[in-house]
């Protein structure tokens, strides 16, 4: 049987498989991004599980608010990214400097 | 019961794994069709737990739109990808580090968790799904209901992404002729027709 605990494992790694990506690709911002994306995933799976284990519906309504979130956060990224290709003809995170003092 | 045991170790190995080759492949197009597999073996677990609403939204919203839209920036994009991918190797110790110890610490924390006795009662907001309707249904009677603010706030979240994306990404350029439709319309036939009256057999 499938309880709550294997659910929250798979989340767990995603989780970490996330942070880890963050660390990985420091330079690529498209990559970051992705990896947050699997992070907001991973938490989605917690709530859904708690919800479904707890037998509260409340978890999955929040669900919808994080995809709503996630899906405006990458919608905004990517715009950034696309005018900061433009202006600067790279995407290397470490470039990203022009608001420096 | 087993075959429900062995479709979620099947999925959850097929998400961690195309989560792993998110981050770790080569080509960023590669990464966002990992990204989308990852999407689809997740709304599949999800099925399994029986959030189906989820599951079709996950399925909608991130493989439909959130992918498709990463996949236009990386394709649009001219990057030189392997630049990029340059001193992968001295962060790799670093994020395994920090990965470990942040796996371990959610091992340790949900390998020995309880609820305290009087927790059930403290939850403010307890919505059992009724046995009597399907999920898609229950969800969407207390979305309307008790948090059609909370639903209004993200119409408006999105309403706000979406006007930034387009302020952010348009650009005036100057070199490019437009059609300029108040002076159409003004356009006034007395200043553009002019009527001459030509004498037979002479041209103008």
């Amino acid at each position: 049987m499938i309880g709550i605990e294997q659910y929250l494992t798979v989340a767990a790694f995603l989780f970490v498989i996330g942070i880890f990506g963050i660390f990985l690709n420091r330079k690529n911002v498209i990559v970051i991004m992705m990896s947050i994306e699997l992070m907001l995933l991973a938490v989605n799976i917690n709530f859904v599980a708690f919800s479904v284990h707890l037998g509260d519906l409340v978890g999955q309504v929040f669900t919808l608010f994080i995809l709503t979130v996630a899906a405006a956060e990458a919608a905004i990224g990517l715009a950034i990214l696309v005018v900061f290709y433009r202006n600067r003809g790279a995407i290397d995170v470490e470039d990203v400097n022009a608001m420096k003092g | 019961m087993v075959i429900v045991t062995f479709i979620f170790y099947l999925f959850a190995s097929i998400a961690i794994a195309s989560a792993l080759m998110v981050i770790l492949a080569r080509n960023p197009v590669h990464s966002v069709l990992w990204l989308i597999l990852t999407f689809f073996t997740a709304s599949a677990l999800f099925v399994l737990m029986g959030a189906e609403l989820i599951a079709m939204l996950l399925m909608i919203v991130y493989v439909g739109a959130v992918a498709v839209l990463f996949l236009f920036v990386v394709m649009m994009l001219d990057v030189d990808f392997a630049q990029l991918r340059y001193g992968m190797a001295q962060y790799f110790p670093l994020g395994l580090l920090i990965g470990t110890i942040i796996l371990v610490e959610l091992g340790l924390a949900f390998g020995d968790w309880i609820y305290a006795d009087n927790a059930p009662a403290l939850r403010a907001a307890v919505m059992p799904a009724p046995q009597d309707v399907e999920n898609t249904a229950a969800i969407g009677r207390i979305l309307y209901t008790d948090y059609v603010y909370m639903f209004q706030a993200a119409g408006l979240i999105l309403f706000v992404a979406m006007v930034g994306a387009i302020v952010l990404t348009m650009r005036h350029r100057k070199d490019v002729k437009r059609q300029n439709i108040l002076s159409q319309i003004y356009r006034d036939p007395a200043k553009s027709v002019e009527l001459k009256d030509i004498k037979p057999g002479q041209g103008l």
